[in-house]
């Protein structure tokens, strides 16, 4: 027997104990697979071409739930609602994102203080409370309204309002900056500072600065924050439901995606039509961020 | 001369400013970002004040100097709704204690056989893996519920919890991934050499090195779990098994425009544990976010 022989036997066989080992590790995580991530993934695209209602067994209805869609116009205003949702409040979060991570960097004194002040709202952002307390601050005799009496400005029921109920809710998210912003900090401090020190030598301003080093050294932040963002924008649910009370009104202005899917699923049980605004759901993210992978060739820089 | 000499051999200062304008612009961009915190932060604390306000007084007072201390909220809206908050504030404990112990013990198994062992078809999995991270919660919940209400599960705990014992938050089996292929593989062949299998190893070499991972993972659950709205607003219907948030929302309904005061009140005592958690954990919060970029 040569070594090189016995070496292979010795490398098939620990092979073969891994394999055994990683079974045994994995099986939770198999198992969740099965049954709750992909199971289900797989399960409500087949739902999604039945008529179902927990009641009666599932009936398959072909394409009925496609086609109506098309003539669904509250789906229509949930679309439009949710894509301005996203396309308003994920750049303006990031921009405060990457604005305050600039103002923050390089040695500041009391960074910590201020990182914890900004990164404080984006954990309370999500919850149920601030929801309570937006309903309150954007109301009609809320805090909004009377610190803008204080200057004399007569506000309106920012809320009840179809034109700003929306917007109250961009604010939210916005005020949430500070998750992308500790993520901009983390990556400004990879950018070795003797690049600013050659490019102010050669007498580079500030902005010059900005656009040739900051941007292209961080873009691959930029980019990730962007893609996650995005995805997370479009899930929002919390906030539209509880300041709206769950109607998404005033005349659905506030209707987001997953509150209307909520509503057909939850509230009619129409869960194989839910089952297919879910995959709906599910195609327009895979697509944004496919649209984003592919623009990042374009703008996104990798050293190495 | 003296004057140019000095200047030529003293090394050139880094920034060409006089002091005094270094310190009025370093003085304006202090001003400027305790001002900006401030604004962030003052509805919330504008709401802890309030709920210590009479009712009346929240909708006439925008400042936050109080008058006087009134704890009545505090009492009112403990005993609002069907039970005592107190027995939101179990439910929602229970919820999270299980997530937690859940999320610790799966997603270190899995991250364990990612990163320290080889097993046929290793990098599809991986890939699969991270694939649900993305994955929204509302494109398996329609099948998911099914499920759940046929095994008889709703208004039970267990539609929260179960999902966490099977590895479902792909993002802490990626964070652990990422720690452990950090660690010295030196120190799992020594114990191998010693005779250990891979059980001993995860238990008695890799889990002790990563207490950091964990902590973070606690963490971030802790506060994912008391924060999250949709899963418990669809899986708890009966107001006896209600969390924090689903009892919160239906306090809103419920007295929509009468009591905020105890509304308030009550908002607060649901953010404090989330806000003492922010305290203890921040150090495996930034860490956290900044490794993976979770929120």
């Amino acid at each position: 027997m040569s070594a090189i022989g016995e070496l292979r036997r010795l490398k098939t066989t620990t092979r073969k104990k891994d394999n055994r080992a990683a079974f045994f590790f994995l099986l939770p995580w198999f198992a969740g697979l099965i049954v709750i991530t992909a199971g289900p993934v797989a399960a409500s695209f087949v739902l999604g071409f039945t008529d179902y209602n927990l009641i009666q067994p599932p009936e398959f209805s072909g394409l009925e739930n496609f086609q109506r869609m098309i003539s669904d116009e509250r789906l229509h205003q949930a679309l439009a609602v949710t894509f301005k949702y996203v396309f308003i409040s994920v750049p303006l979060q990031l921009v405060a994102a990457l604005g305050l991570a600039m103002l923050l960097d390089r040695g500041l004194r009391g960074l910590a203080f201020y990182r914890s002040a900004f990164y404080l709202p984006s954990l309370l952002g999500s919850s149920v409370a601030i929801a309570v307390l937006w309903r309150q601050i954007f109301g009609a005799d809320g805090l909004v309204n009377q610190a803008l009496s204080l200057v004399g400005i007569d506000g309106r029921s920012w809320i009840s309002d179809p034109s700003t109920a929306l917007s109250t809710l961009i604010v939210l998210n916005v005020w949430t900056f500070g998750a992308p912003m500790v993520i901009f900090l983390a990556g400004l401090r990879q950018i070795p500072a003797m690049y600013y020190e050659a490019a102010s030598v050669d007498g580079a301003g500030r902005w010059t600065q900005f656009r040739k080093i900051t941007v292209p050294l961080l873009s691959p932040i930029i980019f990730f924050n962007l893609v996650l963002q995005i995805i997370h924008a479009f899930q929002s649910f919390t906030q539209a439901f509880v300041v709206s009370g769950g109607t998404g009104g005033p005349s659905d202005s506030t209707l987001f995606y997953t509150l209307y899917l909520y509503q057909r699923g939850f509230h009619n049980f129409d869960m194989g039509y839910a089952s297919a605004l879910a995959w709906l759901l599910l195609i327009i993210i895979a697509g944004f961020t496919a649209i984003n992978f592919w623009a990042a060739k374009r703008w996104v820089f990798y050293d190495d | 001369m003296t004057d140019l000499k000095e200047r030529v051999i003293a090394p050139a200062p880094p920034v060409p400013q006089t002091p005094a304008r270094n310190v009025t612009r370093s003085l304006a961009k202090h001003t400027g970002l305790i001002l900006l915190a401030l604004i962030m932060l003052y509805p919330v604390i504008w709401m802890v004040v309030s709920s210590l306000r009479p009712n009346d007084e929240i909708f006439r007072s925008p400042g936050i100097v109080l008058d006087s201390l009134q704890t009545g909220n505090y009492g009112e809206g403990w005993n609002a709704l069907s039970a005592p908050f107190s027995h939101f504030l179990i439910n929602s404990a229970i919820v999270v204690l299980g997530c937690i112990i859940g999320n610790l013990v799966s997603c270190s198994m899995a991250a364990y056989a990612f990163a320290r062992l080889e097993f046929t078809g290793k990098k599809l999995w991986f890939a699969i893996m991270l694939g649900t991270i993305m994955l929204p919660i509302h494109v398996i919940i329609v099948p998911q519920y099914i499920l759940f209400s046929q095994l008889g599960w709703i208004n039970t705990f267990l539609p929260l919890i179960v999902p966490k014992l099977l590895a479902t938050d792909a993002f802490f089996v990626f964070l652990m991934v990422q720690f452990i292929r950090g660690l010295p593989r030196e120190l799992d062949e020594a114990a191998r050499i010693d005779g250990a299998g891979h059980p001993r190893i995860f238990l008695q070499v890799i889990l002790p090195l990563m207490l950091p991972a964990l902590a973070t993972t606690t963490i971030f659950t802790f506060i994912w779990t008391w924060n999250d709205f949709f899963s418990q607003l669809i899986y708890l219907t009966d107001p006896e098994m209600y969390t924090v948030p689903v009892a919160l929302r239906s306090f809103v309904d419920a007295t929509v425009a009468t009591s905020w005061g105890s509304m308030f009140a009550m908002s607060v005592v649901s953010l404090l544990p989330i806000f003492l958690a922010f305290l203890i954990g921040q150090r495996y919060l930034i860490k956290g976010i900044a490794t993976t970029g979770i929120k």
